[in-house]
């Protein structure tokens, strides 16, 4: 298949399978290859053989788990904001055709060593057992201040200043406690370290509304997940890149990567032959030699649990994040729930994936809050990750490397990610364009 | 007597098959009642829908084309998920394609729901029946007996026909013979979900905390986005 494509990319992770689709649908003739047989690559959800294959290959699964393909446990732990561009992304390409999508059913956070809902309203703040009687009324001040806040009205500012203050300023002038700010830069702005106290208000503030009409859409908690994990996100992109043209070639390792004379990218060789296109979309593990790290290592724990996480009302699904003030480290702990409400597990199974920053040379230890929180584990499978960056922009050899999925809880930096490799291969911002419904293409066909 | 009071019982049916075996062309001649002679292959319209009513139910087939991506054996584990029916479609004249079938078969009782209806379509019979000017028959265009389709069906309790995309010899019997099979009423399979349907109106059954991302969202929700 010696072929001309007008781009070529490789690793079928959901930055690259979001590109594809959405080059594809612009009419681009994408070449998609995969070294492994299956979709996802770092974003994949895998079944209990290829997990444990993958992270403890001297072990069997126990046979108490059920089914092997029961199990889509996903490698990096994120939920989708309800509003997040994510979301936005997947209702503009009908990707949501394929997918179907079910809440979160809990936001919570660890303050004081125990776990709590998030109050994400005025009267949920007032009925919070996160804070005492005094501290609940200055935190309904401000939940109605940012409810009321209007950019085009002066007076609904109350002098706070958004791009001259910090957010810490905006704090102490609604006098709110060191353990509130906590959960609303950690839990509602979902900051990882405290960083953002020192910079202008107003990326906080954005986050804020973010988290709060991510909640008011569907109501439980900011946000959703896909049935049967989040692997089924780069699937569903992928074939939209596919029904516009797309040619997808997994188990496909590359063989060799050719390049012009002056360092541009030229093709790759396969067993299949050799493929040619100016441009080439990668995932860091392809071009070791045109990435760095981050200097950030993440580990991640998935815990098989064979109960619902205690206090928490046996909730099938929820999101617990502890602060880093909280059990004093400089980077949070997020613990994503996901059970087989969400058909991730087989019946009665919970999994509890814990993540965070490393921070110390004993990476597991640093994890020990989250356990005593989630309870007795079946079993818990543990990797690390080192981060990586692309060292350029891909101008000059047109090779666009993505980045390493980062251990936020969500996907906001993810398409922050797209949105910026689009542009620079475009050259002008990705608008997205709402296809055809499906009502539409119903009536177009005459039925 | 008009379909739309008739309980409507959605299924996605998935097609599978070799490359050029006619699969495309088998759901447009049974969606819109066309045949294109030197169809490019699959691209834009991979998921198409129709309706129709078998005895006391409206069954609303959606029709999963594979979109190429069996080409290079990549198609993904989303497209059997909750796929109530599969047409297998080889080729007559294609000995190659039949081989495939048995493949995609196997691959069906692996990768799909147990209980899923799978019938096997041994495509382009008007190569070997197409009428000439004496009107007699090409037979030995045939590469695949009808007996070897027949025993394949046999051993894996698969629905088979001999069919013609191009006259519409047998495609409508395929889907009407699926139909048939599938029970009536709202069928809860074990996954708890009627895959893509779910949160577009016409699936009631238990939400259950789904979403529907489609919904319009109100006005006052949008401000802070333009506000950023």
């Amino acid at each position: 298949m010696d072929e001309n494509y007008d781009v070529i990319v490789l690793g079928t992770g959901l930055t690259e399978c979001i590109l594809s689709g959405l080059l594809s649908v612009e009419g681009k003739k994408v070449l998609h290859i995969d070294r492994q047989d299956f979709y996802g690559g770092e974003s994949a959800s895998l079944n209990l053989s290829q997990l444990y294959s993958k992270f403890k290959p001297s072990k069997k699964p126990d046979e108490s788990l059920g089914r092997d393909r029961d199990w889509c446990v996903d490698l990096i732990p994120k939920f989708l904001m309800a509003n997040g561009e994510l979301t936005n992304i997947l209702v503009h390409t009908d990707v949501t055709r394929y997918i179907e999508f079910k809440q979160i059913s809990g936001s919570y956070v660890y303050r004081n060593g125990k776990i709590a809902k998030v109050p994400s309203t005025a009267a949920e703040a007032i009925n919070s057992s996160l804070m005492g009687i005094f501290e609940k009324r200055r935190m309904r001040n401000f939940l109605e201040f940012i409810a009321k806040y209007d950019e085009n009205d002066v007076s609904t500012h109350k002098n706070m200043d958004f791009d001259n203050e910090t957010m810490d300023e905006i704090y102490y002038k609604f006098g709110l406690e060191a353990g509130t700010k906590d959960f609303i830069g950690h839990a509602m702005a979902l900051w990882s370290n405290d960083d953002y106290l020192k910079q202008p208000a107003r990326e906080t503030y954005n986050r804020i509304v973010l988290y709060l009409q991510s909640v008011a859409r569907y109501g439980k908690s900011p946000y959703i997940y896909p049935l049967y994990g989040l692997g089924e996100l780069p699937q569903g992109f992928a074939r939209l890149s596919a029904i516009y043209g797309g040619t997808y070639m997994l188990d496909t390792p590359i063989e060799e990567v050719f390049f012009e004379d002056d360092g541009k990218f030229k093709g790759v060789k396969t067993k299949e032959g050799t493929a040619k296109a100016p441009i080439v979309i990668a995932d860091p593990t392809y071009f070791p030699n045109k990435v760095k790290k981050t200097g950030q290592k993440v580990i991640r724990a998935m815990c098989i649990l064979n109960h619902p996480i205690p206090n928490t009302n046996n909730l099938d699904s929820l999101q617990i994040i502890i602060p880093q003030n909280q059990v004093g480290r400089k980077n949070d702990i997020y613990i994503a729930v996901v059970s087989s409400a969400h058909n991730v597990c087989s019946k009665g199974h919970y999994l509890a994936i814990i993540s965070t920053i490393i921070e110390t040379d004993k990476p597991h230890v640093e994890l020990e809050p989250a356990f005593k929180i989630i309870g007795p584990t079946e079993d818990v499978l543990m990797g690390i990750a080192e981060l990586y960056e692309p060292i350029s922009n891909g101008k000059d050899d047109n090779v666009y490397i993505s980045k390493s999925y980062d251990p936020s809880s969500h996907f906001e930096a993810t398409t922050d990610d797209v949105k910026d490799i689009y542009e620079r291969i475009i050259g002008k911002p990705l608008v997205l364009q709402q296809r055809k419904t499906a009502t539409e293409e119903e009536e177009l066909s005459g039925l | 007597m008009s379909s739309a009071n008739k309980p409507t019982t959605a299924v996605k049916l998935v097609l599978l098959g070799e490359a050029a075996v006619g699969k495309s062309s088998l759901v447009l001649r049974f969606v819109s009642n066309d045949f294109q002679e030197n169809k490019e292959p699959t691209i834009g319209a991979a998921f198409l829908t129709q309706r129709c009513t078998i005895g006391d139910k409206t069954i609303k087939f959606e029709i999963w084309d594979t979109a190429g991506q069996e080409r290079f054996a990549s198609l993904a584990p989303m497209y059997y998920r909750n796929a109530q029916a599969a047409l297998v479609v080889y080729d007559i004249t294609k000995p190659a394609s039949f081989i495939k079938a048995r493949h995609w078969v196997k691959e069906l009782h692996e990768q799909a729901s147990k209980d899923i209806i799978i019938a096997l379509c041994g495509n382009k019979y008007d190569l070997i029946s197409k009428n000439n000017e004496e009107g007699e028959e090409i037979e030995s265009n045939r590469k695949v007996s009808i007996e070897e389709g027949q025993n394949l069906a046999e051993e894996e309790n698969l629905l088979f026909f001999e069919t013609s995309a191009k006259t519409a010899y047998n495609v409508n019997e395929v889907f009407m013979a699926i139909g048939n099979k599938i029970p009536s009423g709202k069928k809860k399979n074990n996954d708890g979900g009627l895959g893509l349907s779910a949160g577009r109106g016409d699936n009631d059954d238990n939400n259950n905390g789904r979403v529907d991302l489609n919904a319009p969202i109100d006005a006052g929700a949008n401000n802070a986005n333009c506000a950023c």
